[in-house]
């Protein structure tokens, strides 16, 4: 377990050096670094720590939060297919803030934006869990997560486009899809508080998660108390896919194929999943991010996409799975 | 080199004319002329006889976008949507080459005349534009007349000697104009060197924040924000944009005067003279 946490960490190191060492000017990465470190006088400084530090620190903000919120909502509902982007909640978040952004919330109210994400990620959460609750199966969760999801994406669409700026339209792929470029260090201070915030309470399910593996009744029978778990789930899931979708929009897939992966290395456990999750999801939005920019520098590649073609293949082989299993 | 392109682009400019003359000659002017092309609407408001154009696209009225939106007010606007322009009954449609392909098409099929206008890059190509203009709505004169006038003005406009300060346009989501557009034209005439031009770039397309940063210009224009939000234009206010401004000139500007090749782009050329002349006290 200890080589695992070490190597994961190794891993999410070695991605946020090589995420601040790759850019469109060609920076020498050690120049860069010392820069970054010692600061000085030019542009290599301001580069440095206002546009790729930011880059690199949501990076491993928002793949921790999709990774860890991936895995707790897996582990409560006992559902592999369980994912913030794939049931809603991130397209949720997103109408919040576009809807804080366009009634002009976010301008008058600093915190307006990463709130109204938030209130967004929050209802799409509870929605889910209404719809498709521990009991109910995989295909009442996909089938629930599929109606919010086109539902959200609709009214996202919707109010961008009665948007009296004609570049909002043009940004509904941006909320769709997701993206870290030309983000700032305003973007990270806003985030960073509702994001710690859920990071502290969604670990603290770790040992809530692991009773309900044995079911309902067992779990409650071992003092876990479900009305409190299922409380602390919604508002940490809310806070931290609300935070990360409020400045980079909805990335798919990371809370799908992160625990996937993970999970035969933890033993199947959802506690050590949670924290393998954080890294392994900061681990796979770093590579995305830095393959959107080594693969096609020019294009503004959204990061959602390359998430999706290496999750989407994998989401259809989980479905084909449970399609096996049920009588 | 650019000597030879440039007689080149007269005589064909001539035999263009002269062509367009020969068969002028046998139609009679249209009388019913309708524009669904932001740029063709001004041309054709500052050449057509009264009367003879009947509509121009709802862009022409808008001002984030037209140099001419209060003269616009005077015509019913269309929005460019091919049901809409055949019920004005035209005798003569004016477009853009690159915009509503699908209207032009439509519009074509039913039986309607259709004059395509290339995009302007060049204040030299505006010349070629408002000549093609008066041929079509016949009125040569009032052509040549509009010519020798922005050719007046923009002999006025003497860009002030000396090295060329180097200007980089930064627009939303960093779009950029390099080499080989009007923009990139306009600032060469106001005095400036372009700096996504130097940077190899040709044509519109983005500038990642980062190289412009390195680049340093010593002028940075970018666009006025418009209403309403957007995450397009977030990059406009950047930490590294600000630090940017902070160092050095900055010019807010509001794109109508930069769109269109017609007469009113000489209202760009004289506020980047103005700069420049500013800049060169400065640094005096």
């Amino acid at each position: 377990m200890i080589r695992l946490a070490l190597l994961l960490c190794l891993m999410v190191l070695a991605l946020f050096i090589a995420s601040l060492a790759v850019g469109p000017t060609g920076i020498g990465a050690g120049e860069g670094l010392a820069a970054l470190v010692a600061g000085g006088d030019g542009p290599v400084p301001l580069i440095m720590r206002e546009i790729r530090l930011p880059r690199a620190l949501l990076g491993v903000m928002i793949g921790a939060s999709l990774g860890l919120a991936g895995a707790a909502l897996q582990g409560y509902l006992r559902n592999p297919l369980a994912e913030p982007g794939l049931i809603g909640v991130s397209g949720a978040a997103a109408l919040g803030a576009v809807l804080a952004l366009q009634t002009g919330l976010a301008a008058t109210f600093a915190l307006g934006l990463p709130l109204a994400a938030l209130a967004g990620a929050g209802a799409g959460v509870i929605l889910i869990l209404l719809l498709a609750g521990p009991r109910g199966g995989s295909i009442t969760l996909i089938l629930a997560g599929i109606a919010l999801s086109a539902l959200a994406a609709a009214l996202t669409s919707l109010v961008l486009n009665l948007s009296p700026n004609p570049y909002a339209a043009s940004e509904i792929v941006f909320w769709m899809m997701g993206s870290l470029a030309d983000r700032s260090m305003t973007h990270v201070w806003l985030a960073l508080p509702f994001m710690a915030a859920g990071w502290v309470a969604l670990a603290t399910l770790g040992r809530g998660l692991d009773a309900l593996t044995l079911g309902e009744d067992a779990a409650e029978a071992m003092g876990v108390r479900l009305t409190r778990l299922r409380l602390i789930l919604v508002l940490g899931t809310a806070a931290v896919v609300g935070a990360a979708t409020a400045v980079a929009g909805a990335i798919g897939f990371v809370g799908l194929v992160v625990p996937h992966l993970l999970r035969p290395l933890v033993g199947a456990q959802p506690s050590r999943l949670l924290w393998a999750s954080a890294m392994g999801g900061a681990a796979m939005v770093l590579a995305a991010d830095l393959a959107v920019r080594l693969v096609l520098p020019e294009r503004d590649l959204k990061l959602g996409v390359l998430t999706a073609i290496v999750g989407a293949p994998l989401f259809l082989h989980l479905i084909y799975k449970t399609r096996a299993e049920m009588p | 080199m650019w000597g030879f392109v440039r007689r080149f682009r007269v005589i064909t400019l001539g035999v263009a004319l002269a062509v367009a003359g020969a068969s002028a000659m046998a139609d009679p002017a249209p009388a019913r002329v309708v524009s669904i092309n932001l740029c063709t609407d001004q041309l054709a408001m500052l050449l057509a006889a009264p009367g003879q154009l009947i509509s121009v696209s709802d862009l022409a009225a808008d001002p984030e976008s037209s140099a001419m939106a209060e003269e616009a007010r005077a015509f019913p606007v269309n929005h460019a949507r091919a049901e809409e322009v055949y019920l004005l009954r035209p005798d003569l449609v004016l477009a853009g080459r690159y915009t509503a392909r699908a209207t032009v098409a439509v519009l074509r099929r039913v039986g309607l005349t259709v004059a395509e206008f290339d995009t302007a890059n060049s204040l030299s190509d505006t010349r070629d534009r408002i000549a093609q203009m008066a041929t079509l709505l016949g009125r040569e004169a009032e052509g040549a007349a509009l010519i020798a006038r922005f050719d007046a003005d923009l002999a006025a406009l003497q860009a002030t000697p000396g090295d060329a300060p180097r200007a980089a346009l930064y627009h939303p989501n960093g779009y950029t104009l390099g080499a080989g557009t009007l923009a990139d034209d306009i600032l060469r005439v106001g005095g400036f060197a372009n700096v996504a031009a130097d940077l190899g770039r040709r044509g519109g397309g983005t500038l990642p924040l980062e190289t412009l940063v390195m680049a340093d210009p010593d002028l940075l224009i970018s666009a006025t924000p418009l209403p309403g939000a957007s995450r397009s234009e977030e990059v406009l206010v950047h930490p590294a944009l600000e630090d940017l401004r902070a160092g050095h000139a900055a010019l807010r500007i509001t794109s109508p005067d930069w769109i269109c090749g017609t007469p009113h782009l000489l209202g760009a050329v004289e506020r980047l003279v103005e700069v420049r002349h500013s800049l060169s006290e400065v640094g005096q």
